[in-house]
């Protein structure tokens, strides 16, 4: 793995709380790693699995969704209808070979800059570990469709 | 055209089971009208024409051509190369051709893996020396060719552009019927590009007359574990029922006699990833975690939920069952899980 390599977070975070903890982190200087590309939504339960899949196949590495602590949603159970999706959504990921630790979900309370920004740091290494995920090269076209007609006859008689 | 002459019509199949001509043949006595109104120009399951006749067509030939079948060896890509530029309508018709259908539950595996268990592993083949298809043998006549078998199966829209999408899994003769005799008659149909024609645009709910509560699962059943109270709504008896992510058009067939609808009508409106919005689907029906009060324990939250996702066996193939090589990530990588055993969790 070139040593190079940073590898792309998009970050699901909600405005209630963990968008807050992200300004916090930024306000109070807490040094992290710049990796991850927040993207504030009203609540975690706005994050459609669909929008975890398409960050994956276009080209990010990884995908944290941040949300208020269980019982702290400001709509009251978005987070829970959140930690469903994610927990099924993991089940699936793993058949897809997405590693765990590309995908997670982080409680992180507006006063919880820290937390949100040792996160972060975390899956940046374990992203780093584990090298880009290059879905769109790698998996969907990686498999030499095009190349394949070329090597293969012309069709025979039906 | 000239008074006389009839519009031609071709059928093809590419990777498919054969349903979708069978279910153009269900149109019952309406097939009169349909010979009637047309000329056949290729349909491999009904009349012999060779594929030079094909290649021999002026570009634009073909009026409608229902292509069934999704693309998985160079020979279906070939054809749909061909019957592409051969065919002024081209329809991707049925499941197959348009979101991949059982085909491309293979996207789950790999090629290596698939030839494995067809031609090595499985108890009724015969194969001591370990033979597998190639594309070219030589022999001492001379060299033999089969198509490439891919690794990745895609739809027609994938290869070539399509006019239009005709879902199900095989569409449903009446919708069949609808659409060749809104062709047959000039009506007028969606603008081409990809429009979705014979199917409706809510959910298979809406079709479907059982009861409806709130619902609250606490588990999950496969089909053979659980005998379904006849009027009320299977998932909310906790039978995988995929009405709630999958479009209209067939009736609500499946539930109406017992059997989870298994999504073959493909994605609602605007939804690109049907198992995406299924996994969204099913968080907000599932008990647990329902009143979490601040302070919970949340890893024991965590996994009281993700006990309850357990109990969904394959939720990719489940899924995705139909829709898997229109699906946003495609095909899994092979190291996943399902690449490794051939499917399953
Ligand atoms: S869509 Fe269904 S019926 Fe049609 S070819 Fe595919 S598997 Fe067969
Ligand atoms: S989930 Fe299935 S059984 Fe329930 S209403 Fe929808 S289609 Fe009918
Ligand atoms: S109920 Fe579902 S699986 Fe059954 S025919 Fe209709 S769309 Fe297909
Ligand atoms: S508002 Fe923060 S998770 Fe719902």
């Amino acid at each position: 793995m070139s040593e190079s390599f940073e590898p792309v977070i998009v970050g699901f975070l909600c405005n209630w709380c963990s968008y807050r903890a992200a300004d916090l982190a930024g306000t109070a200087r807490i040094h992290y790693a710049p990796n991850m590309r927040p993207i504030r939504v009203m609540c975690s339960a706005r994050v459609e699995p669909q929008f975890v899949i398409k960050a994956l196949r276009e080209g990010a590495d990884g995908v944290m969704i941040a949300g208020c602590h269980p019982g702290e949603c400001h709509y009251v159970d978005g987070n829970i209808k959140a930690l469903r999706r994610y927990e099924l959504l993991k089940r699936m990921l793993r058949q897809w070979g997405v590693e765990e630790e590309r995908v997670q979900l982080v409680w992180a309370a507006a006063s919880e800059g820290i937390v949100l920004a040792a996160a972060v740091d975390r899956m940046t290494e374990e992203l780093r570990a584990l090298g880009p995920l290059r879905w769109g090269e790698t998996v969907i076209s990686g498999n030499g469709h095009e190349q394949a007609l070329e090597e293969a006859p012309a069709a025979e008689e039906a | 055209m000239t008074a006389k002459e009839k519009p031609k019509l071709a059928m093809y199949w590419a990777s498919s089971c054969g349903g979708c001509d069978i279910s153009v043949l269900n149109i019952g006595d309406k097939i009169l009208d349909v010979d009637q109104a047309f000329d056949i120009a290729l349909w491999p399951c009904v009349a012999d024409f060779k594929i030079k006749d094909v290649k021999g067509y002026p570009d634009g030939y073909i009026d409608l051509c229902l292509f069934n079948g999704a693309i998985r060896t160079s020979e279906n890509e070939e054809m749909a190369h061909l019957l592409r530029q051969k065919s002024k309508v081209l329809v991707a018709f049925g499941s197959c051709a348009s979101e991949g259908c059982i085909p491309a539950l293979s996207n789950l595996t790999t090629k290596e893996a698939t030839f494995k268990s067809s031609y090595l592993d499985n108890p009724s083949t015969d194969n001591p020396e370990g033979v597998l298809p190639q594309p070219v043998t030589k022999v001492p006549e001379g060299e033999l060719h089969i198509p490439v078998f891919y690794n990745t199966v895609k739809t027609l829209d994938q290869v070539v552009p399509v006019d239009y999408v005709m879902p199900g899994c095989p569409p449903e003769p009446p919708q069949i019927w609808a659409v060749l005799e809104a062709i047959i008659t000039g009506a007028e149909l969606p603008a081409p590009g990809g429009a979705i024609i014979g199917a409706g645009t809510v959910a298979v709910c809406e079709e479907c007359s059982r009861e409806k509560h709130e619902k609250e699962i606490e588990r999950f059943y496969r089909p053979h574990e659980i005998v379904p109270d006849p009027d009320v709504c299977l998932l909310e008896q906790g039978i995988m029922c995929m009405g709630i992510a999958t479009r209209a058009g067939c009736g609500a067939l499946c539930p109406e006699v017992g059997m989870r609808c298994a999504g073959c009508y493909g994605p609602l409106d605007g939804i690109v990833d049907q198992g995406a919005n299924m996994v969204s689907a099913i968080a907000s029906v599932v008990k647990a975690g329902s009143g979490a009060l601040a302070g919970i324990d949340e890893e024991e939250l965590a996994r009281e939920i993700g006990k309850v996702m357990d109990t969904i066996e394959d939720p990719s193939g489940t899924f995705y069952r139909f829709s898997m090589a229109h699906s946003l990530l495609t095909r899994v990588r092979s190291n996943g899980d399902g690449a490794q055993d051939g499917g399953g969790r």
